[in-house]
């Protein structure tokens, strides 16, 4: 078993004071990593080294660390979350990697993800998108008993499969043309398929497409990047359902 | 106005522009290929029936096709340049699982594609290219009339090595344009899903190679002497 041996790996870092700063990659050595260590652990212990250094320690977004909040956002060699199917960086484990490997670490590019510091881009374009209609504004009174308002069971998958969406944006890093329609594509499907979402389906596609395009993201050319770099495994499917959405809320 | 100046709308504009020069790009070859012989007379044949149709039916398919190139390209370049800024910075390593080399290259296929449409028109519409085959000035008998020569026109281009690569190369071109075009139109128009989209995209690629193999036939046989003039 590999448990006691460990890893020493070489970690090209991206390091940026603020948005209006210029960024560059900086050289680290991660000395005594075992592939029990998840990514963010192993960030944690270059940065505890970092520290003791007196040198300022590589900045960078987690909460959850459990792969269900959406805030770590890391580009791991070229990848969205490291390249794993369904995995999110805080899921990543050095298991991954070898003995001596080279690493790039680089945070989301995408002009509508301006970088805040190091690894940390603000995604409020993210929440400007939802916030143009990602939602229902019907009263629906209070919570219903269960099966009051009755949705076949393929359709509750289907806009469950949808909800999967963590938000984390890894679809506009992964997209080479940095548009956002994998993220909004879940929004709008998720809310257009069921009964209390369906009342305000064409002024919702319309209104947070346009966001969408407002925020400074780019347009799909149907690469497909997006369903591979997201770590819930949203099916490009939304995005052609979004487009159907669109072209019927020009006839409503 | 709206749905022109918005992320779907100009996506869809893309698409139906495009398809419908597939579904050109098809028809094209079908009448092309009466060349083997199929039909009675062959391609001159073909010619003379297509150039015998009511001129307003002539001139209008001319100005749909025209439009419809318009807009692709208008659109594609627009779009093309937007997109670049949506990522103002690539990642140091390069790392794609979905996207192809098609994918990426669209707008240079399509470029080399607008710059051989020209060309192609230049050789057998206007006929410019090399005057003295010109169909339009070498006319052979028809069933008892006198009709362009453009089974002499065409075999007299392809026998010249460089028009035959220029041809080929411009095929290669289409074939990775469509093969990327194709399934991108049923995504866009939203006629897919999850169970669909990997078939469309191998149903477009065939598609693609079909079109590929059925033009680069003409003048490869041409060039290789087995279809003669």
């Amino acid at each position: 078993m590999s448990d006691h041996k460990t890893m020493t790996l070489t970690l090209i870092v991206w390091r940026q004071k603020n948005a209006t700063v210029p960024g560059k990659f900086e050289t680290y050595t991660a000395k005594n990593i075992t592939s029990h260590h998840s990514f963010l652990e192993m960030l944690d212990c270059v940065n505890e080294d970092l520290i003791a250094a007196g040198k300022e320690p590589i900045v960078f977004d987690h909460d959850c660390r459990e792969g269900i909040c959406g805030m770590c956002s890391q580009v791991i060699n070229g990848a969205p979350h490291g390249g794993q199917d369904r995995t999110t960086v805080c899921q990543l484990h050095m298991r991954k990697f070898k003995d001596g490997d080279t690493i790039y670490i680089e945070p989301w590019r995408a002009r509508a993800f301006p970088i805040i510091k190091d690894l940390i881009v603000d995604r409020a374009a993210l929440d400007t998108i939802i916030q143009a209609g990602g939602y229902t504004s019907c009263h629906t009174g209070g919570v219903p008993d269960g099966n009051a308002i009755l949705i076949p069971k393929p359709i509750a998958e289907e806009a469950t499969d949808a909800a999967e969406c963590i938000g984390c944006g890894a679809c506009v890093a992964g997209c080479p043309n940095g548009a956002a329609m994998l993220f909004t594509s879940a929004k709008v499907s998720q809310l257009a398929l069921l009964p209390q979402g369906r009342a305000e389906a064409a002024t919702r596609v319309k209104n947070m497409t346009a966001a969408m395009s407002q925020c400074g993201f780019g347009n799909c050319t149907n690469h497909y990047e997006c369903m591979a770099a997201c770590p819930k495994g949203i099916n490009v499917k939304f995005i052609a359902r979004m487009n159907r959405e669109f072209i019927k809320a020009q006839f409503a | 106005m709206q749905f022109i100046s918005s992320s779907i709308g100009r996506k869809i504009l893309m698409a139906v522009t495009g398809q419908a020069m597939v579904l050109f790009a098809i028809i094209h070859l079908l009448g092309n290929s009466s060349i083997f012989g199929w039909l009675n007379g062959g391609i001159n044949a073909y010619a003379e029936h297509l150039h015998s149709m009511p001129l307003p039916i002539i001139i209008g398919f001319r100005l749909v096709l025209l439009a419809m190139v318009c807009v692709h390209i208008w659109f594609g370049i627009q779009l093309t340049l937007e997109n670049r800024g949506g990522r103002p910075s690539d990642y140091a390593v390069k790392f794609t699982q979905k996207a192809s080399f098609a994918s990426e290259n669209m707008i240079w296929t399509g470029t080399l594609l607008g710059l051989f449409l020209l060309y192609h028109l230049a050789h057998f519409t206007f006929q410019v290219i090399s005057p003295e085959t010109a169909a339009l000035k070498n006319l052979v008998p028809l069933h008892d009339a006198m009709v362009p020569n453009v089974l002499g026109m065409v075999v007299a281009g392809f026998k010249n090595i460089l028009v035959t690569l220029i041809y080929s190369g411009a095929m290669v071109a289409l074939f990775l344009h469509l093969s990327h075009g194709i399934q991108s139109f049923f995504q866009t128009m939203g006629w897919s899903c999850d169970k669909s989209q990997p078939l469309l995209v191998k149903f477009g690629s065939l598609v693609a190679l079909v079109l590929f193999l059925g033009y680069v036939t003409i003048p490869l046989t041409i060039i290789a002497g087995i279809l003669k003039g």
